[in-house]
């Protein structure tokens, strides 16, 4: 390692002890909760997150992932412990152990041979039925545990119908001590409904699992101590740590290696392991403010052997997971290190807290579990897919019953096969995929004079052959212009579109520019960006035209007053943000009620962007007002001053910056830029006044430009006049 | 100057498209300058002669010395290659049917068999028509191959013999020959190496260029181009997409029994037919 990356490590590694320690509280109570989904020993999650945090550090091919028991596979591995076991759960954990060996095996081999890509051969759609119905089996089983009722069992449609039938039991408890169990779970799961509503900042320091992990263990010695009436929790909704952590090491059975119950245990777990690694990885990339590309072959060679060493030492599969990724590049981890302190902390927690881990009660693991299935069942994502297009729908809801009622492998066969007949009826044209399935399809080149790269595809573009458009793109450096052209192809599917916006958002975030021609001439169902296309005359699409809400026609009326245009309408993928600190490592979802001046020069919208992912993302919808400068400035950021925006700071290559000649000035701000000198000539004592006789806005500057956000909501209409107010003073003294 | 083509053969059908195939056919001899027999294999029957006499009349071909019918009966591959040999042909025409078609895909297998054992040049036109279609642009391959030569001297005296003054040489770039792109690093890596096989591809083309007599390249804008795809697919997808109005390649080297196996990069083209396409092959009669 080079010397000055060697500095740079050192220097960044508190803040990856810090973050790992921030992760470490999620993936302590997620690690136990998975096992115990899983009908596995509860040090079973905690084994692999050790294992997978500690051989992913330094063996993996990505940056800021963080490894350790997936939710995916809490399905999977619970399917193989009931079918391998027969009704002995122990003995089950332990054929199960060798089907997680086997896996482990098969993803190192998919790393070695390059197939990394194998994911891409599944429709979007149908892996989101898929996700849609692992996380109805895991809420469909925890719900019970939640209430208390630790023994309900059967398939999950059965769990799902004796839902209303375990609340009953569990009302007519009232005024019992025996409810106590089932109000601790149904308390955790409200509190992580509302978690995202607090807006204190430093509650958020410790994420939502940790904090019902701790109030109730809190509650628990309490009771026992202090209220001298210990809870009545019965033993078994308590997790048991076996007493003596290395002693009895389970051994894996692999005496039913012969048997196809095995064999459908290690795909169904091998497939999922490999899917939900992939999607993470690739999310990860997307938050990553130093925007890495993450070597995914290297990621899943390094999660094999991770899940090999797990499953010998009792362990589930290692796989990359996106919640406590998020946590990690939301609390400033910069490197593989984190995950490694990661794991380091939760050997420490297991080491020193045994005791405390020992009063958690179950129900409250549980909660945390069913908002995760919740998470990954949600409505809306049906409401989403349905918006794209109905045959969307359709193929998600197929994927999402076929893999209810008979089995994961079953499901997702259901959907590859019905999104493939979907496209077939879209078409009519057996022959437009038969004829040129196997056919290259894509023509890549760097044009001699511009050095632009062009792509051209032909015939079809689908979920069939999408790797083939990929593998190309993926050879385009991002800060290239690319223009994408499928004017010869006659047909592209969802999957294809929502990875082409995949890539247009990276090469925007790298000051690259990935422009798509050539589906003007397409028919697409919805006007949604996502939906399919097809070589056709364009039908009757009319733009709907919504009626404008209360705050929308002030907006409109504003606008007037100001002869500034108006548009209510979406946008998707809003250009020129990705050059703010602030959208590094935040992912900008959608642009709404752009009001623009005529000369271009002002602009102010509303903005729809997410801070973390899955369980641990929050939306946050502001509004933000953006005027370009009469001349360069310095980049910088500047915001209010509290404790809070001295810990986490955002990684980036700015420096704090304080001016001795304004103390209330540095009090009072946090001023960040690149170059303290030019800073200093651009804060002169009227700009140091402007600010402090003003309210106090979050201000970044990226040298072109000045962005000026609201509050963490959407800002109301005068709100927003008092901030036009704020730019406009802003401006003429910039003109001065 | 030295014409390409001296004698051109076109082996006829009688087929709705017969009107246009003869007009192009008569079209391109006068181009080159170049005797054109008229060859079909079949029965000969005053009805077939009558009607092509009336399509000969029809679009004001008169008889001219140059123009030779002649009718054969046999097996139409064999007959057509017999024919070649005994009159040292040294351009062969085939007139294409339209993709869906299935008898398209008949000729086109034809078309496959005849350009793999012909001794001389064959041009496929993709989209015969009654009036001239300006040929404005050719794209050459440049494949690393000892006939690449030849086939850039040819495509410089046919772009100067029909008038075209724009040339694209297109090299092919084989994903192999880069390192499979994984992350930050392997990318940088690759754009190096595509770089350094770029110029290196480009200056071979150079030379070959550079060695052809000055009034063959006069007059005429050539630039070269790497394109990365699959070899044969890519080169026919690139000419559809600069709409180029002819696609001159090498002729296939004589294949072994592996080689035949697999598709190779002429059978592609000849099945896609992207734009009209003439395929190399000097004759060895002579």
């Amino acid at each position: 390692m080079p010397k000055s990356q060697n500095n740079l490590f050192l220097v960044e590694l508190p803040k990856n002890i810090f973050s790992g320690f921030v992760v470490s509280l999620i993936a302590l109570p997620l690690g136990l909760g998975l096992a115990i989904a899983s009908d596995a020993p509860p040090i079973a999650g905690i084994i692999a997150a050790i294992v997978g945090g500690a051989m992913c550090a330094l063996l993996g091919g990505s940056q800021l992932t963080i490894t350790g028991p997936g939710n995916g596979l809490v399905i999977v591995v619970l399917a193989a412990i009931v079918a391998l076991g027969e009704g002995n759960s122990y003995q089950g954990y332990l054929y199960a152990l060798a089907a997680i060996i086997v896996s482990g095996i098969l993803l190192f081999l998919f790393g070695l041979l390059r197939l990394g890509a194998l994911s891409e051969f599944f429709p979007a759609t149908a892996l989101q039925g898929m996700l849609a119905a692992i996380g109805l089996g895991i809420l469909a089983k925890q719900f019970h545990v939640m209430l208390g009722y630790a023994g309900v069992k059967g398939s999950t449609v059965d769990l799902l119908l004796s839902i209303p039938e375990s609340i009953q039991q569990w009302i007519g408890l009232w005024g019992s001590e025996a409810l106590l169990a089932g109000a601790i779970g149904v308390g955790s799961l409200a509190f992580l409904f509302l978690y995202a509503r607090i807006r204190n900042p430093w509650f958020h320091l410790v994420p939502a699992p940790m904090w019902v992990v701790v109030v109730t263990v809190g509650a628990s010695y309490y009771a026992e101590f202090i209220a001298k009436s210990p809870l009545q929790i019965p033993p078994e909704l308590l997790i048991q740590l076996p007493a003596d952590l290395l002693g009895e090491l389970p051994r894996p059975n692999f005496g039913k290696w012969n048997q196809s119950a095995f064999w459908g245990a290690v795909v169904s777990i091998t497939l999922v392991a490999s899917i939900e690694a992939l999607l993470s990885i690739r999310a990860v990339d997307k938050l990553d403010p130093k925007k890495r590309r993450s070597n995914i072959n290297k990621d899943l060679r390094a999660l094999g052997l991770s899940t090999i060493v797990s499953g010998f030492l009792g362990g589930l599969n290692v796989v990359t997971v996106i919640a406590r990724s998020s946590v990690n590049v939301n609390n400033g981890g910069t490197n593989r290190s984190a995950n490694f302190f990661h794991a380091f902390f939760l050997v420490l927690f297991i080491l020193l807290l045994s005791p405390q881990i020992q009063r958690i009660p179950m129900p409250a693991l549980a909660a945390i579990l069913v908002y995760t299935g919740y998470k990954l069942a949600t409505p809306e994502n049906l409401l989403r897919i349905y918006r794209i297009g109905k045959e969307q729908a359709f193929i998600f809801l197929l994927t999402l019953l076929g893999t209810l009622f008979t089995n994961l492998i079953t499901g997702i066969l259901l959907g590859i096969v019905g999104t493939f007949l979907v496209h077939l009826i879209l078409n009519r044209d057996f022959a437009l995929f038969s004829r040129n399935w196997l056919k290259p399809n894509v023509l890549m080149f760097q044009e001699e004079d511009s050095g632009n790269y062009y792509v051209s595809v032909k015939n079809f573009c689908s979920f069939l052959n999408f790797f083939k458009l990929k593998a190309k793109l993926d050879e385009i450096p991002t800060n290239a212009q690319v223009v994408l052209d499928f004017s010869l192809c006659d047909f592209v599917d969802h999957t294809v579109m929502e990875g082409i916006h995949n890539y247009q958002d990276a090469f925007e975030r790298q000051g690259g520019h990935f422009e798509v021609i050539g589906l003007d001439v397409h028919e697409a169902p919805t006007n949604h960006p996502f939906a399919v296309r097809k070589a056709l005359p364009i039908g009757n699409v009319l733009p709907f035209s919504d009626r404008l809400t209360r705050r929308q026609s002030q907006l409109q009326k504003f606008a007037d007053t100001l002869e500034w245009e108006y548009n209510s309408a979406v946008i998707e993928n809003p250009i020129g943000l990705d050059s703010y600190y602030m959208f590094n490592s935040r992912t900008i979802n959608y642009q709404f009620n752009t009001l623009e001046s005529p000369d271009g020069k002002s602009k102010l919208f509303d903005l729809s962007f997410s801070e973390g992912a899955f369980i641990a993302k929050e939306d946050i919808r502001a509004t933000f007002l953006r005027i370009k400068t009469p001349m360069t400035i310095p980049a910088f950021t500047l915001q209010r001053e509290d404790l809070l925006s001295s810990v986490l700071q955002p990684i980036s290559d700015l420096e704090h910056i304080n001016f001795d000649a304004y103390p209330d000035f540095s009090k009072n701000f946090v001023l960040r830029g690149a170059s303290r000198s030019a800073l200093e000539s651009f804060f002169d004592p009227q700009m140091v006044l402007f600010f402090e006789s003003h309210p106090i806005y979050y201000v970044e500057s990226d040298g072109k430009s000045i962005l000026i956000k609201g509050k963490r909501r959407l800002s109301s209409l005068e709100e927003i006049k008092r901030m036009w107010g704020f730019a406009e003073e802003l401006e003429r003294l910039l003109e001065n | 100057m030295k014409q390409p083509f001296k004698k051109i053969l076109f082996g006829f059908a009688f087929s709705p498209s017969l009107g246009a195939n003869l007009a192009e056919a008569v079209r391109l001899s006068q181009f080159f300058e170049a005797e054109l027999h008229l060859v079909h294999v079949g029965e000969k029957t005053s009805a077939k002669e009558q009607e092509l006499e009336r399509l000969l009349q029809e679009q004001k071909i008169v008889q001219s010395p140059n123009i030779h019918v002649f009718w054969k009966e046999g097996k139409p591959v064999n007959t057509l290659l017999d024919t070649i040999r005994e009159n040292q042909i040294d351009l062969l025409l085939i007139g294409a049917l339209k993709r869906e078609n299935v008898l398209r895909y008949y000729s086109g297998s034809i078309a496959r068999k005849i350009t793999r054992k012909a001794k001389c040049s064959v041009l496929l036109i993709s989209n015969p028509s009654i009036d001239r279609k300006a040929c404005e642009h050719i794209v050459v391959n440049g494949l690393e191959n000892p006939k690449t030569e030849q086939t850039i001297a040819t495509a410089f005296s046919v772009s100067q013999a029909l008038g075209c003054n724009k040339i694209t040489l297109v090299e092919e770039i084989s994903p192999s020959e880069v390192n499979p792109v994984e992350d930050d690093e392997s990318l940088r890596r690759a754009t190096l190496k595509k770089e350094q096989i770029n110029r290196r591809e480009n200056s071979r083309i150079k030379t070959l260029v550079q060695k052809l007599e000055t009034n063959l390249i006069q007059n005429i804008q050539w630039t070269t181009q790497s394109i990365f795809g699959s070899r044969g697919y890519s080169i026919g997808h690139y000419a559809r997409v600069v709409r180029a109005d002819l696609l001159i390649m090498n002729a296939e080297d004589n294949s072994s029994y592996f080689r035949r196996i697999i598709p190779r990069d002429l059978e592609h083209i000849l099945a896609e037919l992207p734009t009209d396409v003439l395929i190399v092959n000097p004759n060895t009669y002579a």
